[in-house]
């Protein structure tokens, strides 16, 4: 006897914010969940879960499976399995663009580039934790220096009509620039294109170190400013995939929920052939 | 009698020192740089004139230094920070041999010569760790006033170490140290240690040779004192005048040249 495709989901626990992805028997995505991390890690994932059974209408009993990722995947309790975010990663993007070759995935705190082979698996990777500079916090930083809040950062960079240079060395020392910039009467939409230029230049360094190959795709929560991903086609050319709408920010969390799905089929397997060996 | 003043505009202030012929310090001021660093210099001289009560005129000789030292506009010229803070040093403690300066933005090791030379300096020009920065992040995330830092992590029992380099994810890790029940005192002395740290490295660059003096606006900060003297083994110079030690530097400079008769202009009008 076959059990019936049940629901999956994925957690993808980031340094900023928190996102799950429910699918279902056909794995269709039918519920999102996103909330800000904070720093009880458990608790961040139970209600971003709990967002995405409520759009979903799904029970708790009704989930078979539950597999985490991102850098607080260790520390969710009711997980069944946890992956790294370079495999979620992989899965989610060559899931939604199956010639995926590269992905660029830029988070709150870090920046991470990996290169994939046939077979969906990371190659190699590269990545930044270090130095917010290269992350999504110097965005977010040059922002509150102009007085902004980060959900106002693509609006504001939308509006830029050129590009004031950011040198993008540090986030803490960019203050000092911003503040000369302005006073030296840039607007705050051409500061922040700049910093967005820095921050792409930094990902192209670690694009450089993987071998970066066409088709690439974009993941993560920076990608969700538009200003971003036109500088990235600007710099990489053709075959640059980007997740449509949210989806950019849930794509780990996606891949998560597809090897959660995986990783259900295989132990449902094991126990019915054990069933009928028994 | 004439006077020499030095101005050093740091990124985060500006101070202002005034001398005497006998190279004893007048006056002296301190304000917030803020955003307007032509202004602040201006600003921060003026209150030293004023304090001093000292007029304009009197002073023969302005030397500006720190990294706003070409904003100083009523300067007479520019002396980098770094010749400045091993001048000064040297003029408090004349036995220093390494001179560590520990400003708002950039901490410094200067390797200096028993007459006051630099011979080697290495600083942290790329990166805000290891700065009071670092010191900035962790009173804001912690929610308690600078001058509380340094008392606070001398009561701890257990420093709490601090994982992350960069001054914008320690603001985070601290939180969650915070947040996971750790005690204010014992982060605080993980942040203290730090940074200490992150300075021994930029010293032994340069190598650490004693004595060492400490200047700069962190010296005001107990906790970090005693964090560098315990990760020294040696206490370290720090002078009443610490904060100051740029503009003092930059102000002996001034009263060199004065002394030298090296200030063409105002000689002949005298």
């Amino acid at each position: 006897m076959t059990l019936s495709p049940a629901h999956v989901a994925g957690i993808d626990v980031g340094s900023t914010y928190t996102k799950a992805v429910l699918l279902d028997g056909n794995d269709e995505i039918v519920g999102k969940g996103l909330v800000k991390t904070g720093f009880r890690l458990a608790e961040a994932a139970e209600r971003a879960l709990a967002l995405a059974r409520a759009a979903a209408g799904v029970e708790p009993d009704d989930l078979a499976y539950v597999a985490t990722t991102g850098y607080g995947r260790f520390q969710i309790p009711f997980r069944n399995v946890n992956v790294t975010d370079l495999t979620a990663n992989a899965r989610g993007a060559r899931c939604l663009f199956p010639h995926t070759q590269t992905i660029l995935d830029v988070g709150g705190q870090t920046m991470k580039a990996s290169r994939l082979d046939e077979r969906g698996k990371v190659r190699s990777f590269r990545l930044n934790d270090k130095c917010a500079a290269g992350t999504g916090a110097f965005l977010e930083k040059t922002a509150r220096y102009m007085g902004f809040g980060t959900e106002e950062i693509g609006a504001l960079a939308a509006t830029s009509h050129s590009i004031v240079p950011i040198s993008g060395v540090c986030a803490v020392f960019a203050e000092s620039e911003v503040i000369n910039h302005l006073s030296q009467g840039s607007s705050p939409a051409d500061i922040m294109h700049g910093a967005i230029v820095s921050l792409v230049d930094r990902s192209l360094q670690l694009l450089r170190r993987v071998q970066m190959e066409p088709e690439f795709t974009l993941v993560g929560g920076i990608l969700r400013f538009e200003t971003m991903v036109r500088v990235i086609r600007e710099k990489l050319g053709a075959g640059v995939n980007v997740p449509p709408g949210d989806l950019v920010q849930f794509t780990a969390a996606l891949g998560a929920a597809l090897l959660a799905r995986h990783r259900w089929r295989k132990v449902n397997a094991a126990a019915e052939t054990g069933a009928l060996a028994g | 009698m004439a006077y020499s003043a030095g101005v050093d505009v740091g990124s985060t202030q500006t101070k202002a020192v005034i001398l005497n012929e006998q190279r004893e310090i007048i006056s002296r001021s301190l304000i917030d740089t803020g955003a307007n660093v032509v202004l602040a210099a201006e600003n921060a001289y003026v209150a030293a004139l004023r304090h001093g009560n000292i007029r304009e005129e009197e002073v023969e000789y302005v030397v500006g230094t720190g990294y706003g030292r070409y904003k100083v506009t009523f300067g007479d010229t520019q002396i980098t920070e770094i010749s400045c803070h091993a001048r000064g040093g040297v003029h408090m403690f004349p036995n220093t041999r390494t001179v560590v300066d520990m400003g708002g933005q950039d901490t410094k090791a200067i390797r200096v010569s028993p007459t006051g030379e630099v011979l080697d300096f290495c600083m942290n020009d790329k990166c805000a760790a290891g700065t009071g920065r670092f010191l900035g992040a962790a009173a804001a995330a912690l929610e308690i006033p600078l001058s509380d830092l340094g008392p606070t992590a001398l009561r701890a029992e257990k420093a709490v170490k601090i994982s992350t380099t960069c001054t914008v994810f320690a603001e985070s890790e601290v939180v969650s140290w915070l947040g996971k029940g750790k005690k204010i005192e014992d982060i605080l002395l993980g942040v203290h240690q730090s940074i200490a740290s992150r300075s021994l490295g930029l010293m032994r660059r340069v190598g650490v040779e004693p004595e060492v003096t400490f200047t700069g606006g962190v010296t005001r900060n107990i906790g970090m004192v005693t964090a560098l003297n315990q990760l020294l083994g040696f206490p370290v110079n720090v002078s009443e005048e610490a904060h100051y030690m740029g503009a003092l530097g930059a102000a002996l400079f001034a009263m060199d040249r004065i002394l030298s008769g090296r200030v063409p202009a105002r000689e002949n009008a005298a």
